[in-house]
């Protein structure tokens, strides 16, 4: 028990996976695969910048020019590398929605459908 | 200030820019895009061929990007292995590119200048995902290079669009999950950079977290390069692009993800965790048995040429997955060297199934017949592709399936050996199939008449020349494959598995 509650990030992040996994495999609507894949996107997100939280952390920097003994100390900091990250992250996976978007308003202007098995009827 | 020296980021600073340019010039005149294309990709080839010489001369090429020193910047990190694959993927890159100016004229006449830019594009995403030394950095490129492949897939015909959307949606699983396994090495390590990571790992290696990091990761490429239970995507998104699309997407993509996975294995984890303390060894050369068996099986029930050429891509992956995992020196060279041999034959079907298309206007078996008469060089060029994919002697499908077979021997792994053979079997009834349509069964006439005088007329020669030569390198590469081996593959392999 004590785990889930420290922990609780990890299962926040793989309950957002799963969810966004269901979407994506399980729903016969092809934006609702969309917004799947999204939430699934997201969850990996979420998990990167968790690992770099802290309480009343601050950000790092040198606070006189140059002073090494003036630096902020690491300990009182948030890693900034993970939210770097995830800036392209973020880029990469609106990127992909586009992209994912821009399919189904295709697929709906030549099937008249989002729905998958209605479409694959069409293709047979 | 040498090119020589910059060779390592100008391969990928060239196409990056000249996709921009094919955009830029296509609003002008589209009959500038092609032009551009390829000077584009030829530049990456020139740096490409500079940076592996250069390599073979003096060792492992360490490019600093902004001059920042490795774990902190990022790192391009150019040695044996990755010099072969960048070279494959630029010469596999600038024959699909010159094949693809009559086909996209007949095919695209309206998107020239979108599809150029894309395909450039793609090519950039694909020669940085090699070439790079960063986990992270990586993971951008490979998706740089898969949502230039969804797109250029949504562009083939009736079926594409639905194709391209399964695509995307298991394309992005794989891709996540590769994310998600670096966050897992990150945690442990606070290093992204590959070498960083080979040396801070050693020490953690008796924990979960780290073989849950190989596993997210291995899963990751295994959808990208289409691994036989994750292969769903790759069958009809293959048969419906664009044919152009194919022949750049099929031979390297999935080649890519490969080198991925060995560049994994061995650079950020090490052999000695991969083979001995994972443990994972024999499952996976198992489910590379499935693969190859499965892959073989689906192409002999298929009667569209495209199609079935799909499904040998799936057997193939299984070739070169399980030869990376039989933890053996013959096997990975053979995994290695199955890469380059690969790329090339698959790239000479798909442009011939492009020339069949473009020609007869369709890819089913039936399309084929009575081509030997019509088209007896671009026929000639296909057979030769044929017999590499079957691995008959001297072609070079041959060598790199001998190296496997040794790998599997030294392994003492005769399951896959026999996968090997079976598949090999399987291509030989395949391709022989194909050839009799094409040779026996003149193309029957709507009148009933026979048609006695049947002229030759052959694919125009943009399409002709790309295939010409790589069927002549696939016998090259065949005759020189010692060398390469002992000159290039053998620095990449670690001895004494």
């Amino acid at each position: 028990m004590p785990s889930i509650i420290s922990d609780y990030n990890y299962w926040i992040y793989i309950l957002l996976m799963m969810i966004g996994l269901y979407a994506m495999l399980a729903k016969n609507n092809l934006v609702k695969k969309v917004i799947g894949m999204s939430i699934f996107q997201t969850a990996i997100i979420i998990f990167y910048v968790s690992i770099s939280a802290k309480e009343h952390a601050t950000i790092p920097i040198i606070a006189h020019h140059g002073a090494a003994e003036a630096a902020i100390d690491v300990a009182h900091y948030a890693n900034p590398l993970p939210h770097v990250l995830m800036l392209t992250a973020i880029v990469v996976s609106v990127g992909t929605l586009g992209v994912a978007l821009a399919l189904c308003l295709g697929i709906y202007r030549r099937y008249n459908s989002l729905e998958e098995d209605e479409i694959q009827e069409q293709l047979q | 200030m040498s090119f020589a020296e910059q060779a390592p980021v100008l391969l990928v600073i060239i196409p990056l820019l000249s996709a921009l340019l094919v955009n830029m010039v296509g609003l002008i005149n589209r009959r500038y895009c092609l032009p551009v294309a390829v000077t584009g990709i030829l530049g990456s080839l020139t740096a490409s061929v500079i940076t592996l010489i250069r390599v073979m001369e003096n060792g492992v090429i360490s490019y600093r990007l902004g001059g920042w020193p490795p774990p902190f910047g990022i790192e391009y990190v150019i040695d044996h292995l990755n010099g072969l694959v960048l070279v494959t993927i630029s010469f596999v890159s600038l024959l699909a590119v010159i094949f693809s100016k009559e086909s996209i004229k007949k095919e695209l006449p309206e998107k020239i200048p979108q599809f150029y830019t894309l395909f450039v594009l793609l090519v950039t995403g694909l020669l940085g995902m090699t070439v790079t030394g960063d986990a992270f950095n990586l993971y951008v490129l490979l998706e740089i290079s898969a949502l230039t492949g969804y797109a250029l897939i949504a562009m083939g015909d009736n079926r594409a669009l639905v194709a391209s959307f399964n695509y995307i949606i298991l394309g992005t699983i794989g891709a996540s999950f590769y994310l998600l396994g670096v966050g897992h090495l990150y945690i442990m390590t606070g290093s992204l950079n590959m070498g960083d990571l080979l040396t801070i790992l050693p020490r953690l290696y008796t924990l979960n977290v780290v073989f849950i990091a190989l596993l997210l990761i291995l899963t990751g490429t295994w959808i990208k390069m289409a691994f036989f239970p994750m292969h769903g995507w790759l069958p009809n998104a293959y048969t419906y692009a664009p044919s152009a699309a194919g022949c750049l997407v099929a031979p390297l993509v999935t080649k890519v993800s490969v080198y991925i996975m060995i560049r994994i294995m061995l650079s950020v984890f090490s052999p000695l965790y991969v083979y001995n303390i994972a443990g994972l060894s024999e499952t996976i050369v198992w489910m590379a048995v499935i693969a190859i068996l499965s892959g073989s099986i689906l192409a002999l029930a298929q009667t569209d040429f495209k199609k079935m050429l799909t499904y040998l891509i799936v057997a193939e992956v299984g070739y070169m997955v399980g030869g990376a995992w039989l933890a053996s020196s013959a096997g990975l060279t053979g995994a290695i060297l199955h890469i380059v041999n690969d790329a090339l034959m698959t790239l000479c079907l798909f442009i011939f199934a492009g020339i069949v298309i473009y020609k007869r206007g369709g890819h089913q078996l039936q399309d084929l017949a009575g081509l030997y008469k019509k088209m007896p060089v671009t026929m000639a060029a296909f057979t030769v592709g044929a017999l590499s994919m079957i691995g008959v002697p001297p072609t070079a499908g041959f060598f790199s399936k001998w190296y496997l077979i040794l790998g599997a021997i030294d392994a003492g792994r005769y399951h896959f050996m026999a996968a090997l053979l079976f598949s090999s079997l399987v291509n030989a009834i395949l391709f022989f199939r194909v050839i009799e349509i094409a040779y026996f069964e003149p193309k029957i006439d709507h009148h009933g008449g026979e048609t006695e005088n049947i002229v030759v007329d052959e694919a125009p020669l943009s399409m002709l020349v790309p295939l010409i030569i790589v069927a002549l390198s696939l016998i090259v590469i065949g005759l020189y494959s010692g060398d390469i081996v002992t000159n290039i593959i053998q620095h990449s392999v670690p001895q004494g598995l």
